[in-house]
Order: C-alpha cells, then sequence, then structure tokens
C-alpha cells in the first residue's frame, strides 16, 4: 500500500531526471533530483512503497536508464500509467521496477490516495475511494524478467534463449 | 512477404515472421557512449560472463567530450580502462555517435544495429534496423550477442512531390512530428517512402529515421536503394559483405498509411515545449532569440554547414546573438574546414566548436540561461534540454538557423537564400 503522485501526460525522461544530474548512476544519488522541475515536493516526500501514476507515453525521449533508476531509487514501488515510452517500458523490465498499463486505474486515483498494486495478478485497488481496476497483464517473458527481479538477475541464473521457451 | 521490418528481421530469425511475434536476433553492432557506457560497464560486472564477441562492440565519447567536469572525466577514464581491460577494437572519440557509425560502415542495408541512445533509430537510414535501448540491454547484448524484439506494426508514410527552395527534410519531418503527435509512433515501426524521399540525398534522408524518436517510434526505416549503395560504397569503409542487397516491403499489410504532398509546405518550426507544437514558421516569425545553435545527429553535416555558409558569407550575425556551429564529426569538420566553410562561418560571426553532443543535452558548449530562446537544428526541445528550465528551445532547419541567426529573431530562410544564389 502507498500514496499515490500523479504526473501529466508525455513525461519525458528529461523531466523525470534533467540531463545534468545524470553525471552520477547512484540509484540513491539520482533519487535526489527526481522529478526536480517538474514536482520538487516528490524527492522530499515520497516514502517507500508510494506509487507513480503517470499518463500517455509516460517516459518519452531519451534511452537513459538514469530516470527508471531514479525512480526505483526514490522508493516507489511501481509506475502506473496508460501507456509507457518503448524505451522506457524496456529499462523499467530490465531494471526491475514493475510497471503497469492501466488507462482506467489513471482516471481513478487521485493525488494522495492510497492505492495496492497486486503485481502478478494486475489488480489495483484505490482504498481511498474503493475502486478496483485490472491492469493489462504481462506477456510471459517480460514476467521472466521481472520476477527475477531484472534481466541481470536473470542472466546470472540462466541463459538468454530460455527467455523464449 | 511483410513490411520493411518484417522483411529485415525475417532475413534475421531464418523464418517468416509477423508483426506481434517476439523474436530474439543476433545483432550486429552494439552502440554505446560517454553517457550510458558506464552503466552498461555495471550491468556486465553484475552479469560476470564474458563479452560473446568484442568486434561488436563499438563505443564513443561524445556526449560530453572533451570532458566539461571531473565527473564527466572519471566516466572517460572508466570507459577507457574498460576497453583496454577488454581489448575491444572498435572506439571512437570523433564525433556525434550515431554519424560517426555511418561514416564507419558500421550500418549496412538489413544489418540489427541497437545503441544505448534514443536516436539510434538513425541507422533505419540504410534500410537496416536502429533502436534505442537502455544500458543494461547493451550489456546484456555484449554478453549473449542478442536482442528481444516484439515485430512491430508499420506506419507507412508515403510522400510525393518535391519541395520548394528553402523548404528541407527537417521542415517535412517537423510537419511529420506535428501531424502524428509525439505518441503517435509508439512501438511502430515507421516507414519512410515514395517519390519525395526516393530522390533526397543521404544527408536529407537521415532526417526521417533521426526524429521517428520524436514520434515514439521503435524504428524509422529508409529502404535501401542505389543512393544507399553509393554511400556506403564511396563515402565508407563499407564494412561487411561487399554485396548489399536492397531489402524492400513485399506485400506489405501496414496499420496505417499516411499520404503527405509536400509540394505546398512552407518552412515549419517546432515551438516550445513540444516536438508536435508545429506550426508554420510564418506564425512565429519575429520572435526573438538569444543563440543559435547548429549542431547534433539531426542537422550538421557537411551539406548543411554549406547551406548555412552560403548564406552567412560576407554577412554578420546579430552581434548580441550567440551562433554557435557544431560539425556532426571530425570528418565534417575537415571538409569543412579544406573547403573554406568554417572561415567564412568565423568571419560572420559564429563560433565553431568541436565536435560532439554536449549542447543538445545541457552539458557544455551552448547552454541556456533562464529567459532565454534558442533556434535550433537539433530534434528534441524538452523544457530544461538545454540548459535552464526557464528556457525555450524552437527546432527548425539550418537555412531558418542561418537567417534567424542574421536577424535575431526567427526568420523565414527563402529571402536570403535567393540573394545568396544569384
Amino acid at each position: 500500500m502507498g500514496k499515490a503522485w500523479t504526473f501529466e501526460e508525455n513525461m519525458n525522461t528529461d523531466e523525470i531526471i534533467p540531463g545534468r544530474f545524470n553525471i552520477t548512476i547512484d540509484p540513491l544519488e539520482l533519487a535526489k533530483n527526481v522529478f526536480c522541475e517538474v514536482k520538487p515536493e516528490y524527492a522530499k516526500n515520497v516514502k517507500p512503497g508510494d506509487i507513480i501514476v503517470g499518463g500517455q507515453n509516460f517516459g518519452c525521449g531519451s534511452s537513459r536508464e538514469h530516470a527508471p533508476i531514479a525512480i526505483k531509487g526514490s522508493g516507489a514501488r511501481c509506475i502506473i500509467a496508460p501507456s509507457f515510452a518503448r524505451i522506457f517500458f524496456r529499462n523499467c523490465i530490465n531494471i526491475g521496477l514493475p510497471i503497469l498499463e492501466c488507462p482506467e486505474a489513471v482516471l481513478g486515483i487521485s493525488e494522495g490516495d492510497e492505492v495496492e498494486a497486486d503485481l502478478a495478478s494486475g489488480q489495483i485497488r484505490n482504498l481511498t475511494s474503493g475502486a478496483t481496476f485490472q491492469a493489462q497483464p504481462l506477456p510471459d517473458f517480460v514476467l521472466k524478467i521481472a520476477d527475477a527481479g531484472g534481466i541481470v538477475n536473470f542472466l546470472k541464473e540462466h541463459n538468454i534463449q530460455e527467455l523464449m521457451q | 512477404m511483410g513490411t520493411l521490418i518484417e522483411e529485415i528481421f525475417s532475413r534475421k530469425a531464418g523464418r517468416t515472421v509477423q508483426a506481434g511475434e517476439i523474436v530474439l536476433l543476433d545483432v550486429d553492432y552494439i552502440m554505446s557512449h560517454d553517457n550510458t557506457t558506464p552503466l552498461a560497464i555495471k550491468a556486465f560486472r553484475e552479469i560476470g560472463k564474458p563479452i560473446h564477441d568484442k568486434n561488436r562492440v563499438v563505443l564513443h565519447l561524445d556526449h560530453a567530450y572533451p570532458a566539461p567536469n571531473v565527473m564527466a572525466a572519471e566516466n572517460h577514464r572508466k570507459i577507457l580502462d574498460f576497453v583496454k581491460e577488454q581489448e575491444l577494437p572498435h572506439l571512437f572519440m570523433q564525433g556525434v555517435c550515431h554519424q560517426v557509425m555511418l561514416e564507419e560502415g558500421f550500418i549496412t542495408p538489413g544489418a540489427i544495429v541497437i545503441g544505448a541512445d534514443s536516436h539510434s533509430n538513425t541507422y533505419g537510414v540504410m534500410g537496416a534496423f536502429g533502436a534505442g535501448l537502455g544500458s543494461t540491454e547493451i550489456a546484456v547484448a555484449w554478453v549473449t550477442g542478442k536482442c528481444w524484439f516484439k515485430v512491430p506494426e508499420t506506419i507507412r508514410i508515403e510522400l510525393s512531390g518535391r519541395t520548394q527552395p528553402g523548404v528541407y527534410a527537417k521542415d517535412v519531418m517537423i510537419h511529420i512530428a506535428g501531424l502524428l503527435g509525439m505518441d503517435g509512433g509508439t512501438y511502430r515501426s515507421v516507414e519512410f517512402g515514395g517519390e519525395y524521399i526516393e530522390t533526397l540525398p543521404m544527408h536529407e534522408r537521415i532526417i526521417f529515421p533521426n526524429m521517428s524518436t520524436e514520434i515514439g517510434a521503435k524504428c524509422g526505416l529508409i529502404a535501401a536503394d542505389q543512393v544507399t549503395i553509393d554511400y556506403l560504397e564511396n563515402e565508407t569503409p563499407a564494412r561487411g559483405q561487399g554485396q548489399f542487397e536492397q531489402i524492400r516491403p513485399v506485400n506489405p499489410r501496414y496499420e496505417r498509411v499516411l499520404e503527405i504532398d509536400v509540394s505546398a509546405l512552407t518552412p515549419q518550426v517546432a515551438c516550445h515545449p513540444d516536438v508536435d507544437n508545429v506550426k508554420p514558421l510564418a506564425d512565429v516569425e519575429g520572435l526573438e532569440v538569444q543563440e543559435v545553435y547548429i549542431g547534433t545527429c539531426t542537422n550538421a553535416r557537411y551539406e548543411d554547414l554549406e547551406i548555412v555558409a552560403n548564406m552567412l558569407k560576407g554577412k554578420h550575425v546579430n552581434p548580441l546573438v550567440r551562433v554557435i556551429v557544431t560539425p556532426a564529426s571530425q570528418r565534417i569538420y575537415k571538409k569543412a574546414m579544406q573547403n573554406g566553410l568554417i572561415e567564412i562561418l568565423m568571419d560572420a560571426g559564429c563560433t565553431v566548436t568541436g565536435t560532439g553532443c554536449g549542447a543538445c543535452i545541457g552539458r557544455h558548449g551552448g547552454i541556456l540561461a533562464a529567459g532565454e530562446r534558442a533556434l535550433t537544428t537539433m530534434n528534441r526541445n524538452f523544457i530544461g534540454r538545454m540548459g535552464s528550465p526557464l528556457s525555450e528551445i524552437y527546432l527548425a532547419s539550418p537555412a531558418t538557423a542561418a537567417a534567424t541567426a542574421l536577424t535575431g529573431k526567427i526568420t523565414d530562410p527563402r529571402e536570403y537564400l535567393m540573394q545568396n544564389t544569384e
């Protein structure tokens, strides 16, 4: 269970973490400046387990992995959005930051709502309003990566071909 | 049978693949640069397995090069130590990565090239699959030689007609970005074709795959033809097999086809703060700027510098405007120098810098202060991209940039172009 932080459509990687802060790859250092220009109060007040609720095309822009790393480093448990930019989508899966695509949930969650998300089933509950939502299930091979906690962990134990089996 | 991306992927997969399938493909080259390689090295160490084929790894120092601060220098040190340790054969400090990848002949028709940079889509200009990925996946590809892809649906953009003088591929692509929007191509392959594309030289074609990133596309493709083959044979060391297949779509099924006649198009500007906030130049004409930046993987090729130099020859830029020219590569810089373009630009009051990406990502070499507005030849105008979050970026063609440099206000290039072609 965590508090929802809402963001606008087309949130780009420069807005998630401006280029001038990408001189480090330390998740906690990056987290200090995450969303610093669009929502400066986020980095100060976010609590572990909080949930990011984004708009359409969340994470568009550069390929910088600093963006999902900064979000993961801030303690956020997952991101819910109607859709994600494709590189950002892959980056989240690869670093083990869960993402759920669910347009209905985004419409039905406001800033500060208490939200619970079951990542395995894709079920999202807004505890403040009582509404429940069902996210798009992730493809099997994506779940394999997510279950391992990211592609690096997956490859420590498995061969890449096993992703497709 | 299929769209261009289905044809390219089918050849690599060794079977016919269709949109919607997930495939695990061998990659030909794996590109990364100083902004993204340190994270890839970290993931590589964590995986703890050797590099699959060192010849496929291509590294560049270009994003903060030469190092503008100690942190950037530490990144470069980390990368150079890694190159030495792993005995990697392909390291470049020759300019913007995507331009150098093309010049060095790494990109050939049908190749699968991934890069830890969102503008890796640029490689689609050669009829190759090029796509941006994050650093972790780059490390995965170093170790496995492979990458997974969902075969994308295709949006075909059929371009007809010829642009009027003063209107360039950049104007056409900005127009397309305005039509499709920032997420109009998300997860899609965007295929650019038609008689307009076929008549374009390579340096103009590049704009389309390069900026397909700005509409969210997975890749932006142009089928290889004789122009592609001539470029490979005349301009590059043409790594690869010597015989290049001109892969084309065969009975393709497109998700959507967009037909555009470019004949009547006027100069376009992508306005602050989004690339799809597109207006005809006439609507923003006269807007004051404090900086004009001509550079990046989009528009800093020899021909771009030539357009700018022809317009600025014998004139002087507005003395209160910083006009910065950053050639895309050392090769371009050298040719521009040999042919007198650099001298013309300097005499006109431009600051010509070393090659690289620094200004475009707000690192160094042209950073904007609060309240400033820049007109640039870049591909992206996100808030704060070039420095202060209170600055504004407008995107346009090199000709528009040159006209704007002269007046200090957003200016239609057509009048100036006519003056100097007489």
